[in-house]
């Protein structure tokens, strides 16, 4: 995620805040004061949201926890100002929950050892630093599944923001799972070369029906605007992140990977206030509560959405894996041999589009 | 089952070129007028966003596209009171705007992020839109039919009517057309409010129209584009038409290619609208007239 956003309106927000403020000092003093920055805005439908609901859930099934929430923060030298302030203001545990806060976010812990933080993504950590994620891939597989029985067309199209390797890893985890259900499963993917403009993601997911696609997926910052234009033209949509995207396809709606930060973010702040927090590199799966499926739409069959779940199962069991050779890219070349699996060590490396996807992945 | 090349790409290219041609004719105006406003961006969000909250409001597309118009005239007018009343720099002005409706823009639509709206959406014409080749060009929406037509006006009004010819005169020399009696703070605060009415209309389309969503900058630098596309169409109306009909083209072609798996890379292709504009200007730069208007960006300082 990289930032956008105006000095003014942090100012604004901070202004905001603070004016909120001294309504708690009538109250007891709370036990736990948590800060947490957002890159964008908390009603985008996608990643921010997901965050940000995680945070209210936390605040409210534990006691004694209370939040300060700042929106639409820069990240760098501006992210540092708004974890100073949120320390100054109390704040004992931070979630700065943008990639691009990881080396902001380490400076501000090196500067105060009795504040905790947690990080999401990051890949590196300190003593009172540390970092959760989940691997997506199965989740990306399994939407896969689904999509490859849903289709009529045969054909799913994927607007991505940029060719990073974790993105590809996720379409190519789709389309090998769409491929297992049916095999004449093509992807095409178009990158829009940003996180962030409605205009020209509509014109991508536009370009994508164009040629016959009848199922979209969305890699972008807010994927609410590729997921409208595939609902008004009647195709299926396939969410990320945000777990109430639904709302947005009535129905076209597949189904969609979500983040439930909400119970880990629970234990975050039941961990830091009886001083058995640690600084953990946690890396979720599909075993973990944090990394759920959406609820299917009524496009999917019931026949499909139990052997979904039974892929599911087969994931976590550890029968079922993503990435299993024989796995030729895009050009011919081979890229996983017979007996070979990719695990997640890998994906941060990807650079190719596997056999079947219509993309230029550089 | 797929829809040929040419009908997407002309498809993408009105729909992508559409706001960016109201808010290049806005331009056009105000710098026929002697002002450069670089704050184009800034109105355009705040067109945007006024339209997009009014249309979850008022649940018409109509009342959003007029209300986010009026919003980007009202914008215009701060800007014309500081570098029109105040005489401030216009460089300065413009940029000072275009951040501020960044953040102004925002504020305002917190609330609306993630709001559903039915928007403005296609009519198609009965019969032409079934046409080969030309079919897109009508099944679009009201605002993409009335975009030449506009330009049209535009030209007319700038070129045959009385107030278009001291519009110009103004922006060719103040104190000539002061000295003709007319009052070139009158005439230009009129074609600013004009030029904003534009450009909050452009972001209105964008908004309503084109995203039926909100974002935080969703102009995404479109506006910069209007304002670099009134050089390239040499402060003529009509030949903003063709401009915007070679951005939007450009950015409905890479994507297309893309969707047909065109075999170069996304990061060359994303490239192609600027490299085009490269080309185009190349191409026009040797066609040296007399086109800016003689005294744009500079202060009228009055004539006592």
């Amino acid at each position: 995620m990289r930032h956008r956003g105006a000095a003014l309106l942090i100012v604004a927000l901070f202004a905001l805040a603070g004016a909120g403020w001294p309504a708690r000092t009538a109250a007891a003093p709370p036990r736990l004061l948590v800060g947490i920055l957002h890159v964008g805005s908390m009603t985008d439908g996608g990643y921010n949201q997901a965050h940000a609901e995680g945070a209210r859930f936390m605040q409210r099934n534990v006691p004694g926890v209370e939040l300060i929430e700042v929106e639409n923060v820069p990240e760098g030298a501006d992210a540092e100002r708004v974890m100073e302030s949120m320390i100054q203001r109390g704040a004992r545990f931070i979630i700065p929950a943008s990639f691009g806060y990881l080396d902001p976010g380490l400076n501000v812990a090196r500067r105060h050892p009795e504040v905790k933080f947690m990080h999401p993504g990051g890949f590196k950590r300190a003593e009172n630093f540390g970092t959760y994620w989940a691997s997506t891939q199965d989740a990306f597989y399994l939407m896969g599944i689904a999509a490859g029985r849903t289709t009529k067309t045969n054909r799913a199209g994927f607007v991505v923001a940029l060719p990073i390797s974790f993105f590809l890893a996720n379409v190519n985890a789709f389309h090998l799972g769409a491929r297992s259900v049916n095999p004449r499963f093509e992807t095409r993917v178009v990158f829009t070369g940003t996180f962030l403009d409605p205009g020209k993601e509509a014109t991508a997911a536009n370009a994508l029906l164009d040629q016959g696609v009848d199922v979209m997926g969305v890699i972008v910052d807010s994927p609410i605007t590729v997921v409208q234009v595939a609902e008004r033209r009647g195709a299926y949509s396939v969410g990320y992140h945000y777990v109430g995207l639904q709302r947005f396809a009535p129905k076209g709606w597949i189904s969609g990977i979500a983040f439930n930060w909400g119970p880990l973010y629970v234990r975050f702040a039941k961990a830091v206030m009886d001083g058995t927090w640690k600084n953990e590199a946690l890396f979720g799966s599909l075993a973990s509560d944090y990394l759920v499926v959406a609820p299917f739409g009524k496009a999917v069959s019931s026949a499909t959405v139990r052997q979904v779940n039974a892929a599911k199962q087969a994931f976590i069991s550890g029968q079922l894996r993503a990435f299993q050779g024989p796995i030729r890219d895009n050009r011919g070349q081979l890229r996983v041999p017979e007996g070979q699996i990719l695990t997640d060590a890998d994906f941060g490396r990807m650079d190719w589009f596997v056999e079947g996807i219509v993309g230029q992945p550089r | 089952m797929s829809t040929p090349f040419v009908e997407s790409v002309l498809a993408g290219a009105i729909l992508s070129g559409t706001p960016v041609l109201f808010a290049t004719l806005g331009e056009v105006v105000e710098e026929r007028s002697g002002i450069v406003n670089l704050g184009m961006e800034g109105i355009m969000l705040i067109g945007a966003v006024v339209g997009f909250a009014s249309t979850v409001h008022s649940g018409q597309a109509a009342v959003g596209l007029l209300a986010g118009a009026a919003a980007g005239a009202a914008m215009n007018m701060l800007f014309a009171y500081m570098v029109i009343t105040q005489r401030a720099n216009q460089l300065a002005t413009g940029l000072a705007m275009m951040f501020g409706g960044v953040g102004l823009s925002a504020l305002i639509g917190a609330d609306y992020i993630g709001s559903r709206i039915g928007g403005l959406n296609p009519v198609p014409v009965p019969f032409l839109s079934a046409l080969p080749w030309l079919g897109p060009l009508f099944r679009a929406d009201v605002l993409v039919y009335l975009a030449v037509p506009t330009a049209v006006g535009v030209w007319w009004l700038l070129f045959r009517t009385r107030w278009g010819l001291d519009v110009r005169a103004v922006g060719e020399n103040p104190t000539a057309a002061f000295a003709a009696g007319v009052s070139p703070m009158r005439v230009q605060y009129q074609a600013l409010f004009l030029a904003g009415f534009l450009g909050g209309l452009a972001g209105a389309h964008l908004s309503v129209g084109i995203a039926k969503t909100w974002a935080e900058w969703m102009t995404a630098g479109r506006g910069f584009i209007a304002v670099a596309l009134v050089i390239f169409s040499r402060w003529h109306p009509l030949r903003a038409i063709v401009g915007a009909l070679i951005f939007g083209g450009a950015i409905a072609l890479q994507l297309q290619l893309q969707a047909r798996g065109a075999p170069v890379s996304p990061f060359l292709l994303d490239m192609l609208p600027y490299l085009l504009s490269l080309v185009v200007l190349l191409v026009w730069g040797g066609i040296r007239r007399h086109a800016a208007p003689a005294s744009l960006g500079r202060v009228f300082q009055g004539s006592e």
